[in-house]
C-alpha cells in the first residue's frame, strides 16, 4: 500500500508539472497562420480527392467489359467490379425480397424464377400474404416451445401491438431485412473469431480494424457502401453487416481464448477430429461470450434501422424519419417502440434457442416429436379460416383479420402531441434563463478554450498523458493518431467534436456513476436500470430530438443533451456491474471492520469497481462521439457537419472516409488510454 | 476481355430466343421504374402519383427510400431511375455533379417557380414585431426579436445546413451591412427547422429562417423578405458584390440516360409532366393537412385531377 501511494503521489506531480507546461505553451504560442507550433499544414488534403478518383477508377473503369443490353439493345461497357458488386447486391436482395414476401406477399420472388414479362402476362402469378395472425401466432407457438409461456406472452403482447396500431407493414420489411442481416452478422462474426483465434497473425491485423470499425460512424461510410452496392435494402443490410460484426468478432474471440486447455485436450483425448473439436467442443464451452455477441448484434442491427433508411432500407425506419419531418412525434414514438419491440422479441427467442437443450435420450411418438410444428398448421388454418370470415365481416374494404394497412391502426398520437405541446407551452420560457446561461457561461467559453490551443500544446498535453499512464509506446501510439488528425484540413472542426464530447462525459459519468451507485444497492433496482439502458440502446435517438429542438432551439445545448441521454446509458451499465462484481467477502470484511454504508461504498466497493467502470467510461466515449455526429442532424460545425455534407459531396466517398477516421482516432486515442490505465490498476488491485 | 463480353451476349441472345421472339416492338420493359422517395410529404406523394401514371401505361413502379443528396449518384449508376423534385438551390450542386460525370439527363422543368429564402412566420409581420417587414431594410432595426441563446444579443438567420448553399447567407449579411447585426446558425436539417418554427409560432416568438415555395408552410402563412432583386452575377460566388436575394428557381425533373430507351412511353409521360405551385401544394396539403396516408393522398388526387395527368399520357 505504502509503495502505490508513492508511485501514485509521483504520477500526480507528473501530472501537474505537464499541466503547466501545456499552459505555458498555450499563452506563448501567437495564432498565426504560419506558425507550426499554432497549426500544422493540411499536408493530407489531397487524399480525399485521391481516395475517390481511385475508388471510382475500380468500380467504373478498370477491367472494362462489354454487356449486351437487352432492354436498349446495345452493348454497354460496364466495369468488372461493378458487375461483381451488383450480382453480389442482387443475391442478398433476393433473400431480404424472399423473406419479406413471406410475410407480406409479392412478385418478385417469383420473378426472380420468371421474368417482369410473366409477370405482366400472368397476373394471377402472385404471391399471397400471410394473413397477420398466423405470423403472430406462429411467432407465440415458437416463443413457447423455446421458454414456455412467458416467452410466448412477451410474442403475444409484441406482435399485437404491431398489428392493432397499423405498423405490421413497415415491421415485417424491417424484420426481414434483419433476418438476413443478423444472421449473416453472427455468422461472419464467429467465422472470423475462429480464423482469428486459430492465427495469430489473423488477429494481429484483424484488431486495428475492428478498432476502426466500431468507432467509425455510420454516416461516414454509406456513400462508400451506395458507390459499391446501389441503394435499396440490401444496401441498408451491408451497412448493418459493417457495424454489427465487429463486437461479434470480438466477443466470440474473447469466448475462444477462455476456454483452458484442459477443456481442449478431453475433447482430442476422446478422438475429435478438428472440425468435431470446433463444432463439439469449443464453441459450445465458449457459449456465453458467443451469446452476448448474438445479442450485440441484434441490438446493433435494430439500432441502425434508422440509418440504413437513408440507403433504401424500407420499413420502420424510413416511416419513423417521415413522421419526424411532419413533426408528428406520437407517430415516430409509436414506430420506435416497435423497433425496440422486435429487438427484445427477437433477442429472447435466439438466446431460448440457444440455451435449449436437446434431450436425446427421449423416446416420443411422432406427434410428440412434431406438437410444435403441428400446432403451427393448426394456427395457419385456423388464420386463414379467420381472414376468409374476415371478409365477410368488414365490408368497406380493409380485412383488419388478414392485413391492417399502414397507419389504419388504432393510435396515441394525439396523447403524447398534446403532451410535446404542453411541454413547449409550460417549460420553454423557464427553460431559457438555463439556456442562456449554459451557453454564454460555459458551452462558449469552453468551445473558445479548445479552439485557442495551440496544436503543439494539445500534442504535448495528449502525449505526455500517453507517457505518465504507458510510458513512450503509449506516447507514440497517442501522438499518430493525433498527427492523422492535425494533417487533414479539419483540425479545428475536430476540436470542436472534442469539447462537446468532453463535455457530454463529463456530464454523463457524473450521472451514470450517481444512478448507477444507488441502484446497485438493490436487486431489483438493477435489473430495471439495466432493462432501460437496454431498451434506450435499441430506441431511435432521432425522436428526442425533435422535442429537445423545440425546447432549446437549434443550439449546442439541444445537442448536448441528445448526446448525454445517449452516453449516460454505457456509463451507468458498467457501474452498476462493476459495483454488483465486488465480491461479497471483502464488502463483509469491511462491515465487520465497523465501516458504514457510505464509507463502505467509497472506500471499498468505488475503488474495487473502478477498473470495470473505467471500461464504462471507455464506452460512454465511443457513444458521445456517435451521437455527436448525430447531433448534426439538430445543427453544428464539427467534423459531424462534413460527414453530412459528404453525403452530396463531389469527393463524397474520399471525404467521408477521411472525416469517419477523424472520429474513430480520436475515440481510439481515449480508449488506449484508458484501458492502459484500467489494466494497471486491475493488476494493482488483484482483479486481474 | 471481349470474349467475356461476347459469351455474355451469346447467353442474352439464347434467352430472348428461348422467351420467344412475339413481344410486341418498342413497347416499355416490363422491368420496374425505380422511384426514389424522400422524407417530405411532397416528394412521397408525388412519386405515389407519377408512379400511378406510369401503373396506368402498364408499367411496373418500385419505391425505394433513398437520402435526398445521395440520389443523384444512384440515378447516375441506374440504381434509381427518376427524380422528381429537383430544387435547384438545395440540390443544384448534386445534380449537376452527377450530370458531369455522366449517366444522368436532364428530363425537363416543371411549371412551378420555386423560390428558395430567408423569411418569416406571417404572425412576425401582422403582429407588427418588426415594423416595415418584409422589406430587408427592416432589419436594421430589430436584431433584438431575432436573438437566440446562442447568438451573443445579435440577430439570427437560421440557415440550412452547409451543404445547401455554402456561405451564400453569412456573404449575403456582411454585403448588406448586416454583418455586426446578424449572425448565421446553419441547421443540421429540414426537420430541425420546422421543429423551431412551431415551438416560435406557440410562443409567438419572431424567427428568421431560411424556407421555400411551395410548401407545406405555405398553408400556415410564412412571408418571405423582399431583398434587392437578383440578378446573373451579383452573387460573391459570381463575381458580384452579394446585394441580392434569390431567384426565382426552377424545379427540374431527373433520369437515368438508359430511361428514354427501355420505357419509351413512360419517359414520354414523365418529360411532358409538369406541376404547378397550387398543385405541389395541393399534394402536401392532402397529408400534412388533411392526415391521410400518403398513398392514399396519391390515389384521391390521381382520382380528382384526370383531366391532369391523362394529357401527359398522350
Amino acid at each position: 500500500m505504502a509503495m502505490n501511494r508513492i508511485s501514485l503521489h509521483s504520477k500526480s506531480t507528473q501530472f501537474a508539472a505537464l499541466l503547466v507546461v501545456f499552459i505555458v505553451l498555450c499563452l506563448s504560442i501567437d495564432p498565426t497562420e504560419n506558425s507550426i507550433l499554432w497549426r500544422l499544414p493540411a499536408l493530407l488534403a489531397g487524399v480525399p480527392a485521391m481516395v475517390n478518383n481511385s475508388v471510382e477508377f475500380v468500380m467504373f473503369e478498370w477491367m472494362p467489359i462489354e454487356i449486351y443490353n437487352v432492354e436498349i439493345e446495345e452493348y454497354e461497357e460496364t466495369a468488372l467490379v461493378k458487375e461483381i458488386t451488383r450480382s453480389f447486391s442482387g443475391a442478398l436482395l433476393f433473400c431480404i425480397q424472399f423473406i419479406r414476401e413471406i410475410f407480406l406477399g409479392g412478385v418478385k420472388t417469383i420473378v426472380a424464377f420468371t421474368s417482369w414479362d410473366y409477370i405482366r402476362e400472368n397476373p394471377w402469378a402472385q404471391w399471397p400474404a400471410l394473413p397477420w395472425t398466423v405470423v403472430a401466432g406462429c411467432a407465440v407457438v415458437l416463443g413457447y416451445a423455446l421458454n414456455g409461456r412467458w416467452l410466448a406472452l412477451l410474442v403475444a403482447f409484441s406482435t399485437i401491438y404491431v398489428a392493432v396500431f397499423g405498423q405490421w407493414e413497415p415491421a415485417m420489411e424491417t424484420l426481414s431485412f434483419v433476418l438476413i442481416a443478423a444472421p449473416l452478422s453472427v455468422l461472419l462474426g464467429l467465422g472470423l473469431g475462429i480464423v482469428a483465434f486459430k492465427s495469430e497473425k489473423t488477429e494481429a491485423i484483424l484488431m486495428p480494424l475492428l478498432n476502426v470499425a466500431q468507432t467509425m460512424p455510420h454516416f461516414s461510410y454509406l456513400v462508400p457502401v451506395t458507390v459499391f452496392f446501389g441503394v435499396g435494402d440490401h444496401a441498408g443490410a451491408i451497412a448493418t453487416i459493417i457495424f454489427a460484426t465487429p463486437p461479434m468478432i470480438r466477443l466470440s474471440l474473447l469466448g475462444l481464448k477462455a476456454i483452458s486447455p484442459e477443456v481442449m485436450e478431453a475433447g482430442m483425448m476422446n478422438g475429435c477430429n478438428k472440425v468435431q473439436l470446433l463444432f463439439r467442443v469449443l464453441i459450445p464451452t465458449a457459449r456465453r461470450n458467443i451469446l452476448v455477441g448474438v445479442n450485440q448484434v441484434i441490438m446493433q442491427c435494430l439500432a441502425m434501422a434508422v440509418i440504413a433508411s437513408f440507403i433504401g432500407a424500407k420499413g420502420l425506419g424510413f416511416n419513423l424519419l417521415l413522421a419526424l419531418n411532419q413533426l408528428r412525434i406520437g407517430q415516430a414514438l409509436e414506430l420506435g417502440i416497435c423497433i425496440v419491440l422486435i429487438a427484445v422479441v427477437l433477442d429472447k427467442l435466439s438466446l431460448s434457442w440457444a440455451n435449449k437443450q436437446v434431450d436425446y435420450f427421449a423416446d416420443l411418438s411422432f406427434v410428440e416429436r412434431n406438437k410444435y410444428a403441428l400446432m403451427m398448421l393448426v394456427v395457419l388454418l385456423a388464420g386463414v379460416v379467420l381472414a376468409y370470415l374476415g371478409s365477410f365481416i368488414f365490408k368497406d374494404g380493409i380485412n383488419y383479420l388478414y392485413a391492417i394497412p399502414h397507419n389504419k391502426g388504432i393510435t396515441t398520437e394525439n396523447f403524447w402531441q398534446s403532451g410535446v405541446d404542453w411541454m413547449v407551452d409550460n417549460w420553454y420560457s423557464g427553460l431559457q434563463g438555463f439556456n442562456t446561461a449554459l451557453i454564454v457561461h460555459i458551452l462558449i467559453p469552453m468551445k473558445n478554450a479548445y479552439l485557442s490551443m495551440p496544436v503543439s500544446a494539445t500534442f504535448l498535453l495528449v502525449m505526455g498523458v500517453g507517457f505518465i499512464i504507458g510510458g513512450v509506446r503509449s506516447a507514440l501510439t497517442v501522438g499518430g493518431f493525433l498527427l492523422f488528425i492535425a494533417l487533414t484540413e479539419w483540425w479545428d472542426r475536430a476540436l470542436i467534436t472534442a469539447y462537446m464530447t468532453t463535455f457530454a462525459v463529463i456530464v454523463s459519468v457524473i450521472i451514470g456513476t450517481v444512478v448507477g451507485s444507488l441502484c446497485a444497492r438493490s436487486g431489483l433496482a438493477t435489473k430495471i436500470v439495466l432493462l432501460v439502458c437496454d431498451t434506450l440502446q435499441t430506441f431511435p435517438s432521432f425522436i428526442y430530438l425533435i422535442p429537445v429542438i423545440m425546447l432549446f432551439g437549434v443550439t449546442d445545448t439541444s445537442v448536448l443533451i441528445a448526446v448525454i441521454i445517449y452516453a449516460t446509458i454505457p456509463a451507468t451499465r458498467y457501474t452498476v456491474e462493476g459495483l454488483r462484481n465486488v465480491p461479497e467477502s471483502l464488502q463483509d470484511a469491511g462491515s465487520m471492520s465497523g465501516v458504514n454504508h457510505l464509507q463502505r461504498l467509497i472506500n471499498i466497493e468505488l475503488p474495487l469497481a473502478f477498473p470495470h467502470m473505467m471500461l464504462g467510461i471507455n464506452q460512454t466515449v465511443v457513444f458521445a462521439l456517435f451521437m455527436v455526429i448525430i447531433g448534426a442532424m439538430i445543427g453544428t460545425d464539427d467534423l459531424g457537419q462534413y460527414i453530412l455534407k459528404s453525403l452530396s459531396d463531389k469527393n463524397g466517398i474520399g471525404n467521408g472516409l477521411m472525416l469517419g477516421l477523424c472520429v474513430a482516432f480520436i475515440g481510439l486515442a481515449v480508449d488506449h488510454l484508458i484501458n492502459r490505465w484500467a489494466k494497471d490498476r486491475k493488476t494493482a488491485l488483484g482483479l486481474a | 476481355m471481349k470474349y467475356l463480353g461476347r459469351i455474355v451476349f451469346a447467353a442474352a441472345f439464347a434467352i430472348m430466343i428461348a422467351a420467344g421472339m412475339g413481344q410486341a416492338k418498342a413497347a416499355d420493359s416490363s422491368s420496374p421504374i425505380v422511384i426514389p422517395t424522400h422524407n417530405w410529404s411532397s416528394q412521397v406523394v408525388m412519386a405515389y402519383i407519377i408512379g400511378g401514371i406510369f401503373e396506368s401505361l402498364g408499367d411496373n413502379v418500385e419505391y425505394v427510400p433513398a437520402d435526398s443528396q445521395a440520389v443523384y449518384e444512384a440515378i447516375r449508376n441506374g440504381d434509381v431511375t427518376i427524380s422528381h423534385e429537383v430544387w435547384q438551390s438545395t440540390f443544384g450542386a448534386s445534380f449537376y455533379n452527377a450530370m458531369a460525370k455522366g449517366g444522368l439527363i436532364d428530363a425537363g422543368t416543371h411549371e412551378a417557380e420555386t423560390l428558395e429564402e430567408m423569411g418569416v412566420p406571417n404572425y412576425v409581420i401582422e403582429n407588427n414585431l418588426c415594423p416595415g417587414l418584409p422589406n430587408w431594410e427592416a432589419l436594421a432595426n430589430c436584431q433584438d426579436v431575432f436573438s437566440t441563446a446562442d447568438s451573443d444579443g445579435k440577430g439570427r438567420w437560421l440557415e440550412g445546413p452547409q451543404s445547401w448553399h455554402g456561405d451564400l447567407m453569412p456573404n449575403r449579411l456582411n454585403a448588406l451591412g448586416l454583418g455586426d447585426k446578424y449572425v448565421v446558425k446553419f441547421a443540421g436539417g429540414a426537420d430541425a427547422i420546422w421543429a423551431e418554427l412551431s415551438s416560435a409560432k406557440k410562443e409567438g416568438r419572431g424567427i428568421i429562417t431560411f424556407n421555400w415555395t411551395p410548401n407545406f408552410t405555405d398553408a400556415e402563412g410564412f412571408s418571405f423578405i423582399e431583398f434587392p432583386p437578383y440578378y446573373d452575377g451579383c452573387r460573391i460566388a459570381d463575381g458580384g458584390d452579394g446585394k441580392c436575394g434569390s431567384p426565382k428557381g426552377w424545379l427540374k425533373k431527373a433520369a437515368n440516360y438508359k430511361f428514354p430507351k427501355t420505357h419509351p412511353a413512360a419517359y414520354s409521360a414523365f418529360s411532358k409532366l409538369s406541376f404547378t405551385t397550387t398543385q405541389i401544394g395541393q399534394m402536401a396539403a392532402l397529408v400534412d393537412v388533411d392526415k391521410m396516408s400518403h398513398q392514399d393522398a396519391a390515389k384521391a388526387w390521381l382520382a380528382a385531377n384526370e383531366d391532369v395527368w391523362k394529357a401527359f399520357t398522350e
